[in-house]
């Protein structure tokens, strides 16, 4: 159970980039970007490939990540200057990328197994500081000794690059350009009219977001041993819920929040689905319908929340009504009743 | 004197050679000076509104030049000219970003005629600027420099927008019936900072309007129009003499029909 919740928790750290990059699109520039399906395969595949052609890995990732950015930039390109709906141009992106992704790939899936990856240098290097049984230690002593990780040093490092792309993606947003990258989201004719180029805007914060959802496709890939073409089928529908559950659940009174939240609702939407999976008749086939029926949830919750609220008030007004006309108890009983029934 | 909008015979027909064929700007040419501030009043479809966005570039026009500070800005683009030009609409919500800070609105508009960079926007010194700007409208704003504009009111968020259009002094400021969403009291609020603004920073102001009481009250030259031409220009001196009743008899004698505007007549 433990090794299970801690690989969620691993893969939820490096899918959270991917969460990032879905928050600037689609909230912050409240663009619906489908070119994520895509780009993450893009990220993945020019990863997997630059890296079993003998480049470093470090050097192929950041070039993964710069694929992602011109995936990003060429939809935006196509809808500002193609003036093509946005869920269409993205979809045609998507679509596009497919090709392309088996291109540079040369085949449908590259291993990366038994090959020297970012993440298995962190591992050796992480080995040779020998921190880890201290952490193992640790947990044998509050009795979960017999189900100990791997390694620490993947978590550990991986916490340290969102947390990295998080800090600058808030500094950015509160720049000249973030805020009028924000206004294109929020009021674009107030901030055309404030001199700001939108199409510039919306082609870089694009590009932006898919440099962040590439790079985390390109990590996936180095983390699961493999890059695959189909890999990416859904992605966008994650990043989704990852936004949304994390917005739900950790509030979005600041930008820092809000990024601080998505990273959170990365990491426990893995989690939720790794416990889903341990369901027994549940078949890992299943995971993109638990994915769908988890989005459509929070998508229905804050609604039923509402609503729900609306009615308690209602019901004590009616309660307070009732009191006031001094009608029999049994009625003031039955409002009541109404009331934890829905609570 | 200066002049700082120039519109040259200026043409702009809508949806040409179809049956919904519009003449929307008959060969118009206007001048304003350094300082003028010219209000625009005529009936619905005069091509009050045409005029406003051909001078901002969200639509350009058929024939005809725009020059604003000498320069001729006819083909350019509605964000680079909008260095030179500030601008508050009807709309209440349209000319701020409802889900931005008070100070991250105003930090846009303080950038409106620089080059965005990746400095920060709000920074403290600029924070105090904002707060002693904000004072001017005395509606206490200062006081919530953190708060998102999507809680203000709408009186409260036409009078944010109007300093945001105005703080970095534009070359011309153009105001499209910005009071005319909002109730009476808040309407007479904002033509009352309006008057205060364009006096402190001494703007060259285009204002449309419907209310006929404002376009006498406000600025120092007033044009009718009607039909997509100018059928009336006052100058300074007969628009201080010049009444409701004239304007609409002057309509009447000119186009030989009543001013079709019920609002324009009940205001």
């Amino acid at each position: 159970m433990f090794t299970a919740i801690f690989g969620a928790f691993e893969s939820g750290i490096i899918y959270a980039i991917m969460a990032l990059g879905v928050y600037l699109s689609f909230r912050v520039l409240d663009f619906p970007d489908l070119t994520v399906d895509g780009s993450f395969v893009t990220g993945a595949a020019v990863a997997a490939t630059m890296i079993v052609s003998g480049v470093n890995p470090f050097i192929a990732t950041i070039i993964a990540m710069f694929a992602g950015f011109i995936a990003g930039c060429l939809t935006g390109i196509i809808h500002t200057f193609g003036k093509i709906n946005a869920l269409l141009s993205g979809i045609l992106m998507m679509i596009a990328l497919y090709s392309i992704n088996l291109r540079i790939m040369g085949k449908s899936n590259v291993p990366l197994l038994n090959t020297e990856t970012a993440l298995t240098y962190v591992r050796e290097f992480w080995d040779k500081i020998g921190i880890d049984s201290f952490f193992n230690i640790l947990l044998s002593m509050v009795g979960l000794g017999d189900s100990l990780p791997r390694t620490w040093g993947i978590i550990i490092f991986m916490v340290l690059v969102t947390f990295t792309i998080k800090f600058f993606t808030d500094r950015f947003l509160s720049t000249e350009i973030g805020l009028a990258l924000r206004a294109t989201g929020d009021n674009k004719r107030m901030i055309r009219s404030l001199s700001a180029n939108t199409n510039l805007m919306v082609i870089l914060g694009l590009g932006l977001s898919n440099a962040m959802v590439a790079l985390s496709g390109a990590l996936i890939a180095q983390q699961g041993g493999f890059a695959d073409v189909g890999m990416g089928i859904g992605m966008i529908i994650i990043g989704l819920a990852s936004v949304i559950i994390g917005e739900a659940l950790f509030g979005t009174k600041t930008i820092a929040r809000t990024t601080l939240a998505v990273i959170g609702g990365a990491i426990i939407y893995r989690i939720v689905v790794t416990m889903a999976l341990r369901v027994e008749f549940l078949e890992p086939g299943d995971m993109k319908l638990i994915t769908a029926t988890i989005v459509i949830l929070a998508l229905i919750m804050p609604k039923i929340i509402d609503r729900t609220k609306e009615k308690k008030r209602k019901a004590k007004r009616l309660a307070e009504s009732v009191s006031l006309s001094e009608l029999p108890s049994g009625r003031k009983g039955e409002a009541g009743a109404a009331i934890k029934s829905d609570s | 004197m200066k002049p700082v909008l120039q519109l040259n015979q200026i043409h702009k027909v809508f949806n040409e050679g179809t049956p919904d064929e519009k003449l929307a700007l008959d060969t118009i040419s206007l001048i304003l000076n350094e300082g003028d501030f010219v209000t625009v009043i005529g009936s619905n479809g005069a091509g009050k509104s045409t005029i406003m966005n051909i001078i901002s570039g969200v639509i350009f026009p058929d024939a005809g030049s725009v020059y604003i500070d000498g320069q001729n800005v006819t083909a350019m683009s509605e964000y680079k000219r909008a260095k030179l030009i500030g601008r508050v609409f009807q709309d209440p919500m349209a000319g701020t970003a409802p889900l931005m800070t008070i100070e991250e609105n105003l930090a846009m508009a303080y950038s409106r005629n620089k080059t965005r960079t990746l400095k920060k926007g709000v920074t403290k010194k600029r924070k105090d600027y904002f707060r002693e700007v904000l004072e001017t409208l005395h509606l206490g704003l200062e006081d919530r420099l953190n708060a998102k504009v999507g809680l203000l009111s709408g009186g409260e968020r036409q009078a944010l927008s109007l300093l945001m259009a105005t703080f970095t002094e534009p070359s011309i400021l153009l105001l499209d019936e910005h009071t005319a969403a909002l109730d009476p009291a808040r309407a007479e609020l904002i033509t009352k900072l309006t008057k205060e603004i364009v006096e402190k920073y001494n703007l060259t102001t285009l204002m449309v309007t419907h209310n006929m009481q404002q376009a006498l009250d406000l600025g120092n030259r007033l044009i009718m129009m009607d039909k997509g031409q100018i059928i009336l220009e006052v100058d300074e001196k007969q628009k201080e003499e010049l009444t409701i009743e004239q304007l609409l008899n002057e309509f009447q004698r000119i186009r030989g029909t009543k001013m079709a505007s019920d609002r324009a007549l009940l205001s």
